[in-house]
């Protein structure tokens, strides 16, 4: 019988396979933290000035973000909105899909759920593997994602890098191993992997923004429930004793 | 309350009484409702599965008074629900982890009768009605996936509606009039979200036409023991079964435990794993759908899978994928027919031998195996895995009426065991 309730229980268990990018390139561990607000902060402030001019986070609000990473209005409106938006409106991005079409080959993703069907340790590992490719129309490629359209917007902070490529066990190149700076950028690798780890903080927040609330209240469900439980056994007991 | 039952009730009670029998089903289907004492852990299922589908009907009217069931806004309001409306998030992640909850419970309920033989005579036909409200839910699962309208739904219900059109002479055109479109579009979301709405009703009155033929033929229990043909007698009354006990309030007292039991293992996936590591919401459908992008791995979520698997297993024939989709129904419809396949003399697996409880361990790892083959990317050689147990799956539903027959039963008690 215990037997048949494990493999029962067996139906629910997820195979999960193990997390890696489409070339194959294993993904870093973004180092998440929801309640780090400076971190978000920071982040929010990398992605307006250096994101949102080409890519939206159309379900969020501007006041709702603030809101939740401790900003008051004033500081929405001067240091986060660059159009004619006001705090209540969503975070609309102003490239129209066909310019996007024409100048990258496709459509610009919303990205205000990138990391939930992507993974924070995908959009962190893409950020930092953008590596010079003279094939490319903007002379980057990523071994994250090989033939992005998306050109490395963030160069001149980070450098460029080369990628060094393994051994390839049959024709052409093998996959991406690691990279070496060719050039580098105003900030150093430290700087940047920082820089990046806020943004990755920032969008992880932005697909789930009641992630902490939830937890936060199911501690106390939890702990309801586990007293009812309690209650209602002692109950059933009670009872029970005419029938035993 | 009870005592003062067995006389003529008084007042308002009485008042009611002689224009409703509030009083006689009170008595006849939980006070004075005599069920088998020795129920064990798999006898919660019904009564959790219950609450599920009144979760699902509650929170759904509540996701739908925001949710708008259009191919240009269905995604961006289900961000709105978990965003801008108030406890939105709380109703929305219910809901999807209902549906989960909903069909492990179901399984476990349905495995349960396995088990104990609660299909057979004379509970063949609460057996079929319970088969038919499987059906329903599936149909509920199937119409409520395409909601969200994320690549995943989009896809997923591009597959299965596409199976229509595997219909001989008669597919293309079935699959047409199943969308209303060439493709799955707006039109299609908007029949999907009507019968979605619809059908969870239809499936809260076959669950009362289920409880009343149990009610009619009482339940079985883990012995397998009719307790209505034992010897009569309890402390509660004189002409009651001696091993039964009133559901009100001794099942009554224990359901409530078990539900706070439940709803532990539930609140813990809501608020701390809604999307159950990609089981109960699938990452690709936070991606919006896009009818010109197809996925790389299309899985419907993980419980189709196994008839997915059944589905993919069977190799398409003259250039027809037809054969795989018989195939598939006919792992489903199967089941109907199980009161009549089997012909073992006891019913619980208790008393049943080896050859019984070979062929139903050898069942369970068939479904668990077709369930995660149905998930994952087909190679040749998981395909020749799913052959495997697409076989052994039809098995054991057609091999027993022989091996429940010749099979060592060991001697079943009078009474029931505790």
């Amino acid at each position: 019988m215990k037997r048949l309730i494990i493999a029962s229980i067996l139906l629910l268990v997820p195979a999960l396979a193990p997390a890696s990018g489409e070339g194959g390139v294993h993904l870093e561990d973004a180092d998440i933290d929801l309640a780090d607000k400076e971190s978000l902060q920071r982040g929010a402030k990398y992605f307006v000035n250096y994101c949102m001019g080409c890519h939206s986070l159309k379900y969020m609000r501007y006041n709702r973000m603030g809101e939740d990473l401790g900003l008051n209005e004033v500081q929405v409106r001067q240091d986060f909105i660059f159009t004619d938006a006001k705090p209540g409106d969503l975070m609309e991005g102003s490239m129209r899909p066909k310019d996007a079409e024409k100048w990258f080959g496709t459509a610009v993703p919303d990205l205000t759920l990138v990391t939930r069907w992507r993974s924070s340790d995908w959009l962190y590992t893409y950020l930092k593997s953008f590596y010079q490719d003279e094939e490319r129309p903007y002379g980057f490629n990523n071994a994250v994602f090989p033939g992005v359209g998306m050109p490395h917007v963030l160069a001149g902070l980070q450098g460029v890098q080369k990628a060094v490529f393994a051994e390839s066990e049959g024709e052409g190149q093998g996959p991406v191993e690691g990279f070496e700076m060719v050039q580098p950028g105003s900030m150093s690798p430290e700087e940047y992997d920082r820089m990046i780890l806020d943004l990755t903080n920032f969008l992880t927040y932005a697909g789930e923004p009641m992630k902490l609330e939830r937890r936060r209240l199911g501690v106390y469900v939890l702990v309801f429930l586990g007293l009812f439980f309690v209650l209602a056994y002692l109950l059933k007991k009670e009872y029970w004793k005419d029938v035993h | 309350m009870s005592t003062e039952m067995h006389t003529e009730s008084t007042g308002l009670l009485g008042w009611i009484d002689e224009r409703f029998p509030l009083t006689k089903v009170w008595k006849e289907h939980l006070s004075e409702y005599y069920a088998p004492k020795n129920f064990n852990f798999w006898y919660f299922m019904g009564s959790l599965a219950m609450l599920v589908l009144v979760l699902q009907i509650v929170t759904g009217i509540w996701l739908a008074m925001s949710y708008k069931p259009s191919a240009e806004d269905a995604f961006a309001s289900v961000e709105y629900i978990m965003r801008d409306v108030n406890w939105g998030w709380l109703l929305r992640y219910m809901h999807s982890t209902g549906a989960s909850a909903f069909f492990v419970l179901i399984y476990l309920h349905m495995f349960r009768a396995l088990l104990y033989g609660s299909y057979r005579k004379p509970r063949e036909l609460l057996w079929i009605i319970g088969v038919v409200i499987y059906l329903c839910m599936m149909a509920t699962a199937f119409f409520g996936y395409l909601l969200p309208w994320g690549q995943m739904s989009y896809w997923g219900a591009q597959v299965i509606v596409n199976l229509f059109s595997a219909v001989p002479i008669v597919g293309q055109d079935l699959s047409v009039w199943v969308r209303g479109d060439y493709v799955i579009s707006d039109a299609t979301l908007n029949r999907f979200f009507a019968f979605h709405f619809l059908v969870p009703f239809l499936l809260a009155a076959l669950v009362f036409v289920h409880i009343v033929a149990l009610h009619k033929v009482g339940s079985n229990n883990p012995d397998g023991v009719e307790i209505k043909k034992g010897p009569k007698g309890n402390r509660w009354s004189d002409t009651a079964p001696a091993d039964g006990i009133p559901f009100h309030p001794y099942y009554s007292v224990k359901d409530i435990a078990g539900v706070a039991g439940f709803l532990i293992l539930f609140a813990a996936v809501v608020f701390f794993w809604p999307d159950f590591g990609g089981l109960f919401l699938e990452s690709p459908n936070f991606q919006p759908a896009n009818p010109l992008k197809t996925p790389e791995h299309i899985a419907p979520v993980w419980y189709f899978t196994p008839f997915y698997a059944i589905l993919r297993a069977v190799p398409p024939m003259f250039g027809s994928q037809f054969p795989g989709v018989v195939v598939m129904f006919a792992a489903i419809l199967i089941m109907f027919f199980l009161p009549w396949l089997d012909r073992s003399p006891v019913k619980s697996i208790r008393y049943k031998g080896i050859l019984s409880q070979i062929a139903i361990g050898v069942f369970v790892v068939s479904f668990v195996a077709l369930a995660w083959l149905g998930l994952t990317p087909a190679t040749p050689a998981k395909t020749m895995l799913a052959r495997i147990f697409t076989v052994l799956y039809f098995l054991f539903f057609l091999l027993m009426p022989i091996y429940s027959k010749i099979d060592k039963t060991k001697p079943v008690p009078e009474r029931v065991t505790k």
